[in-house]
C-alpha cells in the first residue's frame, strides 16, 4: 500500500516519459539498427542487414574522410580558438570598461546569438560575399580583396559560427568572472602581478570548470550546425565546406542511401556522446 | 593609480567597440538594405529610405502564412514541452528516490546530444509510422527535443521554491497536482517565462527539423520558407529579404529582452546553462 502510494507520487513524469521514449529514445535506437542495413529512400521492397558493411565504407570514401577533415577544422577554429577565447576576451574587457560600452557591446553580441540560424547564415553570406561588405571594408584599407566563399570557404562559415556562437561563451565567462573574490584579485595586484600574469596564474585556474563546461558545450553545439552553413554555401563550391551533418544529408537524400547516410550519423552520435559524457563528469559534484 | 586606471578602461572601452564595430557590421547591412530602394550586398547609406521592401513581401504567401505557420508549430511545442516539463520536474524535485539522480543524469547527457545527428532517422522513422509531412509528428518532435534541457532548467527554478506553503496545503488535503499548479508554479513566474521562452525561441530559430520533417509548401514555417525565398528571388531582391529577415527575427529578439530585463541582464540564460 505504502509503496504503491509512493509510486503514485511519480506519476506525473510519464508524459515528459512517453515523449522521450517515442520521440527522442526511439529515433535513436532505431538509428544504431538501420546503420547496418543498406535501406534506401526508394524502389526497395525492403532492406536487408549487411553488418558493418556501411562503416567500411565509409573509412574507404574520401568525401567522407574529407567530411572528418573539414568537421575538425571547422570545430577547432570556430569553436575552440574562436568563440571560447573571443568569449573570454570580451568577458575580461567588459570588467574593465566603461558601463555604455559594456551595455553596447553586450548587446551587439547577444543579438547575432539569438538570431535565426537562416537569418544569421543570409548575413554573412552577404558580408563575405564578392562585392559584400569585408571586401568593401579591405577596399578601403588598401588590403587585398578575395572571393572568400569561393577561395577560403571554411574559413568563411568558421568566422560565421563565431560570429554568431561567442555570445554564449562570453555570457559564461562573464558569470565565471563575476564569481572570483574582488580581494584576491587586489591581493595580487598589490604583489605587483600585470594583468597576464594575473590572468595566467590566477584567473585561468579559478574558472577552469567553467573553461571545460564551456569548450564541451560550444564543441557540441558546433558539430551540429546544419543551417548556416547549408545557406551560406550547400558545402561548397564542391564540397570544400562540406561538414560531417552535411555529408550525411547528401548521402541520405541527394544519393538516396538512407543506411549509409544513418551511419555517418551514428558516428556523429557516438562523437557528441563522449563529449556529452565528459561534459557529466565535469558538472558530477553539482547534480 | 587612477590615471593608470582611467587610462586601463579607455584601453578596454577601445578594444571592446572594435570587436562590437566588427560584431555590428552584419546587423547594420540588414537594418539599411531593408529600407534601401536599391539595396546591395554591402552597407551603404541608402540613396532614399523606402517602404516598399515591406510592402512587396507583406502578401499572406509569403510572410503571413509562413509566421503564422511557425507560431502554431513552436508555439505548440512550447506549450506541450512546458507541460511536461513542469509535471515532470515536480516530483524530481519534491520527492526523495533512488531514481532521481539516474533519471537527471540521463536528462543532462540528453542535452547535449547533437539533434541533428538522428534527423534522417527520424525521418526515415516518420516516413513508416506515417508521421512525415503533419504538424503534430513535428511538434511532437520538437517538443521531444527540448524538453530534456526544459525539465533541468524547471527542476532548478523549482528547487528554489521553499516548501513550507506546500506543506501546509497537504495537510488541508490539496492533492500534489493542485498543489503544483496553485502553488509552486504561479511562485516560480519569472523561471517559467525563462524556460518558455527559451524553448519557443530555439524552435522559432530551428531550421533543420521543419526543413526535414515536413514537406509541403503552405506547411512551411518561416525558417524554411525564407531559405526558399532566398533561393528564388532573394539572389536579385536582396532589400525584399532584409525586409523580411527584420520581420521574422524581430519576436525573437523582443522576447529575449523581456526575459533578460525580468532576470536582471542577459546573464540569466548563460548562467542557467552552466548548471
Amino acid at each position: 500500500m505504502r509503496a504503491r502510494r509512493r509510486a503514485a507520487r511519480f506519476l506525473p513524469l510519464t508524459p515528459a516519459v512517453v515523449l522521450l521514449l517515442l520521440f527522442l529514445a526511439g529515433p535513436i535506437a532505431y538509428c544504431v539498427y538501420i546503420a547496418f542495413t543498406d535501406l534506401q529512400l526508394t524502389g526497395q521492397a525492403h532492406s536487408s542487414f549487411v553488418g558493418l558493411a556501411n562503416f567500411r565504407r565509409a573509412f574507404r570514401d574520401d568525401a567522407f574522410l574529407n567530411a572528418v577533415w573539414l568537421t575538425l577544422v571547422f570545430t577547432v577554429l570556430s569553436s575552440l580558438v574562436g568563440q571560447n577565447t573571443l568569449g573570454l576576451a570580451l568577458a575580461a574587457l567588459m570588467k574593465r570598461a566603461s558601463k555604455p560600452v559594456r551595455t553596447f557591446t553586450g548587446g551587439v553580441v547577444i543579438t547575432a546569438w539569438v538570431l535565426p540560424e537562416v537569418v544569421a547564415g543570409f548575413l554573412l553570406y552577404a558580408f563575405f560575399r564578392r562585392e559584400g561588405t569585408l571586401n568593401a571594408v579591405l577596399g578601403w584599407l588598401h588590403l587585398p580583396r578575395q572571393n572568400w566563399l569561393f577561395t577560403l570557404p571554411v574559413l568563411a562559415v568558421s568566422f560565421a559560427n563565431v560570429w554568431r556562437g561567442t555570445a554564449f561563451s562570453m555570457l559564461v565567462y562573464s558569470a565565471a568572472l563575476d564569481g572570483i573574490p574582488a580581494e584576491i584579485t587586489e591581493a595580487a595586484e598589490v604583489d605587483g602581478a600585470g594583468g597576464w600574469r594575473r590572468m595566467w596564474h590566477i584567473t585561468l585556474p579559478m574558472i577552469r570548470r567553467s573553461i571545460g563546461t564551456n569548450l564541451m558545450l560550444n564543441t557540441l553545439q558546433t558539430l551540429s550546425v546544419f543551417g548556416l552553413i547549408w545557406v551560406m554555401t550547400r558545402g561548397g563550391p564542391g564540397d570544400r565546406s562540406q561538414t560531417l551533418p552535411l555529408f550525411m544529408y547528401e548521402q541520405a537524400f541527394q544519393n538516396s542511401m538512407i543506411g549509409y547516410g544513418t551511419a555517418v550519423a551514428l558516428l556523429l552520435l557516438l562523437v557528441g556522446s563522449l563529449f556529452s559524457a565528459v561534459y557529466l563528469r565535469l558538472l558530477r559534484t553539482e547534480v | 593609480m587612477a590615471r593608470d586606471r582611467a587610462s586601463r578602461r579607455l584601453a578596454a572601452d577601445l578594444s571592446l567597440l572594435a570587436v562590437a564595430g566588427a560584431f555590428a557590421l552584419p546587423l547594420v547591412w540588414v537594418l539599411l538594405s531593408a529600407v534601401d530602394p536599391h539595396a546591395g550586398l554591402r552597407v551603404r547609406v541608402p540613396d532614399g529610405v523606402t517602404l516598399d521592401n515591406f510592402d512587396a513581401i507583406l502578401t499572406p504567401e509569403i510572410t503571413y502564412t509562413p509566421l503564422l505557420n511557425s507560431l502554431v508549430l513552436c508555439g505548440g511545442a512550447t506549450a506541450l514541452t512546458v507541460a511536461c516539463a513542469a509535471l515532470a520536474a515536480y516530483p524530481l524535485s519534491r520527492f526523495r528516490s533512488r531514481l532521481n539522480r539516474p533519471f537527471l543524469l540521463t536528462v543532462l547527457f540528453a542535452t547535449s546530444l547533437p539533434i541533428t545527428a538522428i534527423m534522417v532517422p527520424v525521418y526515415a522513422l516518420f516516413v513508416r509510422v506515417d508521421l512525415i509531412d503533419t504538424l503534430q509528428g513535428t511538434v511532437f518532435f520538437f517538443a521531444a527535443s527540448q524538453l530534456p534541457f526544459a525539465i533541468w532548467l524547471t527542476k532548478n527554478f523549482m528547487d528554489g521554491v521553499p516548501r513550507e506553503l506546500e506543506e501546509a496545503a497537504w495537510t488541508d488535503g490539496a492533492s500534489a497536482l493542485q498543489s503544483l499548479v496553485r502553488i509552486v508554479l504561479p511562485l516560480m513566474g519569472p523561471g517559467l517565462a525563462v524556460v518558455t521562452v527559451f524553448s519557443f525561441v530555439m524552435m522559432w530559430g530551428n531550421f533543420f527539423v521543419p526543413f526535414m520533417l515536413l514537406l509541403s509548401p503552405d506547411r512551411m514555417p518561416a525558417s524554411v520558407s525564407i531559405n526558399d525565398f532566398f533561393g528564388n528571388r532573394g539572389m536579385v531582391a536582396y532589400g525584399q529579404l532584409a525586409a523580411f529577415s527584420v520581420i521574422y527575427s524581430t519576436p525573437v529578439i523582443l522576447l529575449y529582452v523581456l526575459v533578460a530585463r525580468r532576470l536582471g541582464g542577459g546573464f540569466a540564460l548563460g548562467g542557467a546553462v552552466k548548471g
